[in-house]
């Protein structure tokens, strides 16, 4: 919402002394950001004068059309300018800046030599003055309108400061001059006269019949006051001070009947629209639209109505979307005489539907949906009437009323509520004299308070507490602590991801965090299939490239890869923790239990039960070599050893047992891809990714990932430790040759389950693949270990024969002999 | 056999040893002095044939003899073997600024670094870190924290729906469903800081990412005010950007706080926007059943990557999305 100082000046008494910086810092103070103070003509500089064309001689040699223009200046002989613009004739009157004058950007005009003639200033657009955004060409007025010679900068007022203030949701009334006004007043314990006070007793002679007015239905609309004007003279024109206000306000000149509109909705906040009367048949009706239909609205869109939509309909047909936007076929035109003026305060859920329908936010439907004052539809109709007939010849003819204006309900309070909440004493004196600035009727010694009109959000004792903090300040709220308790700590969860993290950036992976978005074709491509492909879609993406929710983390792991890759870098780690959106459930229709009290238990859990569960899962990826290559030598490339490697540092970091097995689970290798197995569930896989994804990805050859289901991992049990054996361990080595299909874990646990439980410690140290005949041999360390006693040669023999004898009992293992 | 002969002896091996210039010309002289067959060696084992009062005089002039001698020995062995080791090691020296460490250099995203910083700080504060899902349910998103569907708050968030649209399942815009899912489940007191990851359906700029990280905070206890959010935000503005930052408190507007406030910083010489907060609004606090008339509430949320951009002077939100390892490893693991 744009402010002009000149017009804000108009309602507030503000002494010269005080700076535009003191105005937006009181607004700031208030609860209104000002995000730009924008003072206008503080770059330009006279002179600049009203003109008129006397002559234009078309210069049409070079590319573009030239004017060389004879200007009378007031100055007694004719002044010629050279001009690109061509939307103005002989006989119109235009801004020119004669020699010494600068523009804004620093451009300072001269007498200068140009397309072989002497230019002795320059005709102005709006754009080039600093004063609109509008580049249609130069500005044009007509005769009479504005005086030759005169000086422009102080008609056109172009000295002005202009605040652009952001307005909250819940302040619909400072969508206008008038609420903003006011919050500079109090901001600044400044006088205020409300424009409106002048309005009240406004009074207009009934000549004739007036378009007759009716809510269907008093919900969708409070109040619509339809007032008859007739005589206009469609010639009329708007006068310069109020084109100039509307333009400050980053709107445009259309025509007197609609700037008249618009510069009222501007100063009061009220939406109005006018009709062409002649296109009314009958009268108006405020009611749905309850077909589905065309309607063409003002900005020439054709839209298909819902019948829901709320509109404003004559005995046949819909003519405006209600307080949205007008219809084409009632507009008012060049040959408008007649016209009925609308002002109606809607109710705000009805316009912000209709908006949102036909995405159509319009400055009327911006209003509206914040709660417009419903006193407004009288006065700013009456406003409207005031204005036209002052500036026209049109006539009011007769207004007529249908509904009451409903107002916000008085509230009593309890003044010791509001210093309760601030922290800080506030005597109730003080409230009510703070209440009573902002428009409120306070009633002290009950404490009852009549908000007023244009405050339909003072309805609860917060809603005031908050008016009584903004106005005495938000500075004056002390700091202070609150009481605490004493003692919180991470939940093991939290602690445990924070470990894999820290352990994984500690090992040389960094971490990434990417979008949870993907689509079809990148689920298809890992090769992702039943539930571990479903998943939600979202309706509104981003991109259409994206619409679904991800399923894995590895892909975005890989388009990380794939963009680091591409600036670059060859060898590296990364990895990434959060959640996936594996389609676990259907989703139901949502339920909207009431507000005003807590749902009852069977409801929240109903709500808490539609959500579905969202899987939280760490991966990594790791490309190229294991370590930077150097003057020392060498790196190996990462294998899939690396990959399981890592899964199981994870496992072991949350003092987990595990057990590996072979699995061909997608993205991965399907030879070459372990599964880790914790109390009888996969919690994690990792290896070398699928050769086919390494290739469709341009990813180094035999890159490998990881991926733990961190969410499916049990809390480590209370360690229970054994006592450590203080007695000579024996160590036996032990070579198999089995087929090359025994895997070696299960080669080992055939071991340990013959060695006994005096087995200590197992460990492959060899393993040996060129035997031939599909054989290879796999060897181990044994080491065994008595608590109470030194084991004899004898016993350890004895131990190590039973191990192998269960590895061939099960696998056909033969024990190798040097 | 004469006493001045032994002294002779001592002296002479004496000489000889200092004389050794390294420790194989000692080992000669040690044979030579202290050897087998050395004077005092024969004389040591010619005692025996002595007489017995001879064998007791010469036995304990030979015994300090041979004691000299091995003293003498052992300081020429200690400074000579000194030496060799001195020209060993040097010719042994390395250059130990060759680089040594090949590993890759890990490190955790800066937004999970302050992530836990902000956790740990609330931690220290008696404050829980809560969790909640991202998927989530429209009435913990909206409805309940006072947003009705079609009130102007709503589209001050663009939200990113779920299909089926009417199942109302949405990207949560803000980490306040997981306040709302708190005082569904615990009661008061409650002090809990939220962060985690939201959505909002906004073009990715320099400023603006649609996947964005907020961290929130809620208190409810008796006689909680706004004063207590003033004190708590203050405490928290310091730990995350110094001692001398100063915050300001200006009036605004969230349907789930009454009165609500943005919270500004003033850091490197101007004010920032930094987040948002109030006292939470009774018609939250009725919803969630929590008694008006006994509790009351502040609750607070701040953007983390606006955090990270402001004090750590980050200008572009690419860096913190894209994942480029040369940005993130410059944080290491945020010690």
């Amino acid at each position: 919402m744009r402010a002009p100082l000149s017009w804000i000046k108009e309602f507030v008494d503000i002494p010269e002394s005080v700076t535009a910086e003191q105005i937006s810092d009181g607004l700031i103070r208030v609860g209104f950001e000002v995000e730009e103070i924008i003072k206008q003509g503080a770059d330009l500089t006279g002179p600049l004068k009203f003109a008129k064309v006397l002559s234009i001689e078309e210069i049409t040699e070079f590319k573009k059309p030239i004017r060389y223009v004879g200007l009378d200046c007031g100055e007694g002989e004719t002044r010629y300018v050279i001009c690109g613009a061509t939307n103005f004739a002989v006989g119109d009157l235009v801004v020119a800046a004669l020699p010494g004058a600068v523009l804004p950007g620093d451009f300072t005009i001269g007498a200068r030599e140009t397309y072989g003639k002497t230019s002795n200033g320059m005709i102005c657009s709006a754009r080039e003055l600093g004063i609109s955004d509008d580049h249609a060409g130069i500005m044009v007025f007509a005769e009479g309108e504005v005086a030759i010679g005169a000086d422009a900068i102080e008609e056109l007022q172009i000295n002005d400061v202009i605040f652009d203030v952001a307005v909250n949701p819940d302040r619909g009334y400072a969508l206008s001059i008038r609420g903003i006004a006011r919050e500079v007043a109090g901001s600044l314990d400044l006088k205020f006269t409300d424009p409106v006070d002048a309005l009240r007793n406004l009074k207009f002679e009934e000549t004739g019949n007036g378009v007759p007015a009716k809510i269907a239905d008093k919900s969708t609309a409070s109040i619509f006051y339809l007032r008859t004007l007739s005589n206009f003279d469609p010639k009329a024109t708007t006068p310069i001070w109020m084109r100039r206000r509307i333009e400050k306000m980053g709107m445009r000149s259309i025509s007197l009947v609609v700037d008249v509109t618009n510069y009222v909705m501007l100063e009061l906040g009220q939406p109005l629209h006018a009709f062409d009367k002649s296109k009314i048949k009958g009268g108006l009706t405020i009611k749905r639209a309850a077909t589905v239909q065309k309607f063409k609205t003002l900005d020439g869109v054709e839209r298909t109505l819902d019948p829901d939509d709320l509109m404003v309909c004559d005995d046949e047909q819909p003519l405006a979307l209600a307080g949205t936007m007008g219809g084409l076929s009632s507009e008012i035109t060049e040959t408008t005489t007649d016209i009925a003026l609308e002002a109606v305060r809607f109710d705000p859920t009805c316009v912000a539907k209709n908006s949102r329908r036909h995405k159509l936010s319009s400055e009327a439907s911006r209003r509206l949906e914040r709660s417009v004052d419903p006193s407004l539809a009288e006065f700013a109709s009456a406003r409207f009437v005031q204005l036209l007939t002052a500036h026209s010849s049109a006539q009011h003819v007769a207004t007529v009323v249908d509904g009451a204006p409903i107002f916000a309900p008085t509230v009593t309070i309890d003044p010791a509520y509001i210093s309760k909440i601030l922290g800080f004493e506030v005597p109730a004196a003080k409230v009510a004299e703070v209440l009573r600035v902002i428009g409120c009727d306070v009633d002290e010694k009950s404490f009852t308070i009549d908000p007023p009109s244009w405050r339909s959000d003072l309805l609860t004792p917060a809603d005031f507490t908050e008016e009584v903090a903004r106005m005495i300040g938000y500075d004056k709220i002390p700091s202070v602590l609150p009481p605490r308790p004493l003692h919180a700590t991470l939940t093991p969860t939290q602690k445990r991801r924070r470990a894999v993290a820290t352990m994984l950036a500690s090992r040389g992976l960094a971490e990434v965090q990417t979008f949870p978005f993907t689509n079809q074709a990148t689920i298809d491509s890992m090769g992702f299939v039943g539930e571990r492909a479903s998943t939600y879609k979202v309706a509104n993406p981003m991109s259409e490239e994206f619409p679904l929710m991800r399923v894995h983390l590895v892909p975005g792991l890989i388009e990380v890869a794939q963009r680091n890759i591409s600036r670059g870098a060859k060898d590296f780690a990364i990895f990434e923790m959060g959640s996936i959106f594996r389609s676990s459930q259907k989703l139901v229709p949502a339920v909207s239990p009431d507000l005003s009290k807590r749902p009852d238990q069977k409801i929240i859990d109903e709500i808490f039960a539609s959500v579905p569960t969202q899987g939280y899962h760490v991966a990594g990826l790791l490309v190229g070599k294991t370590e930077n290559e150097n003057w020392q030598g060498k790196a190996r490339a990462y294998n899939w050893q690396d990959a399981i490697a890592f899964a199981q540092d994870i496992l072991q970091l949350c003092n987990l047992e595990w057990s590996v097995a072979r699995s061909d689970l997608a993205p991965w290798h399907p030879g070459r891809c372990a599964e880790l197995i914790v109390n009888g569930k996969a919690v994690a896989h990792a290896g070398e990714l699928h050769p086919r994804i390494i290739a469709a990805y341009g990813l180094p050859e035999r890159s490998v990932a990881f991926a733990v289901a961190l969410n499916a991992l049990p809390e480590s049990s209370l360690v229970r430790p054994t006592t450590v054996g203080t007695m000579p361990a024996a160590v036996q080595d032990v070579a198999l040759i089995v087929d090359a299909t025994v895997s070696a874990a299960d080669l080992q646990a055939a071991l340990c389950e013959g060695a006994g439980e005096l087995l200590e410690s197992i460990t492959l140290f060899d393993r040996y693949d060129k035997i031939g005949d599909g054989k290879i041999s796999l060897a181990f360390t044994l080491v065994f270990r008595a608590s109470d006693r030194t084991l004899t040669g004898e016993e350890v023999s004895a131990m190590r024969e039973a191990a192998t004898a269960q590895a061939a009992a099960k696998f056909g293992a033969v024990v190798r002999t040097a | 056999m004469r006493v001045e002969e032994i002294s002779t002896w001592v002296e002479d091996a004496q000489k000889a040893f200092a004389s050794a210039t390294d420790l194989d010309s000692l080992k000669a002289a040690r044979l030579a002095h202290a050897g087998d067959k050395s004077p005092i060696a024969l004389a040591s084992r010619g005692l025996g044939s002595l007489s017995p009062d001879d064998k007791a005089s010469f036995g304990k002039v030979i015994g300090e003899a041979k004691a000299a001698i091995a003293q003498s020995l052992a300081d020429a062995t200690a400074v000579l073997e000194a030496e060799r080791d001195r020209k060993v090691l040097l010719e042994e020296v390395v250059d130990i600024t060759l680089p040594v460490n090949r590993s890759h250099r890990g490190g955790l995203h800066p937004i999970s670094i302050i992530k836990n910083e902000v956790s740990d700080f609330f931690i220290e504060q008696g404050f829980a870190v809560e969790e909640g899902p991202e998927l989530e349910s429209g009435w913990l998103n909206f409805d309940a924290l006072n947003i009705p569907a079609d009130h102007p708050a709503r589209t001050m968030q663009d939200t990113f729906f779920i299909e089926p649209v009417e199942s109302g399942m949405v990207l949560r815009t803000h980490t306040s469903p997981v306040q709302i899912r708190t005082m569904l489940t615990q009661q008061p007191p409650i002090y809990v800081v939220c962060p985690g990851r939201t959505f909002r359906a906004d073009e990715l700029d320099a400023t603006h990412s649609p996947v964005f990280h907020q961290v929130e905070g809620l208190v409810i206890d008796k006689g909680i005010t706004m004063a207590h959010l003033k004190g708590t935000l203050d405490n928290f503005a310091r730990h995350m950007f110094g001692p001398d930052v100063t915050t300001r408190l200006r009036p605004s507007f969230f349907p789930f706080t009454e009165p609500s406030a943005e919270v500004d910083i003033f850091f490197n010489n101007r004010w920032i926007e930094w987040g948002g907060c109030g006292m939470v609004n009774p018609k939250v606090l009725a919803t969630c059943g929590i008694d008006t008339d006994v509790y009351s509430g502040f609750a607070f949320g701040m953007g983390l990557e606006r955090t990270l951009m402001v004090r750590h002077g980050i200008t572009d939100m690419h860096d913190i999305v894209e994942g480029d390892l040369r940005f993130t490893r410059q944080f290491g693991v945020g010690l």
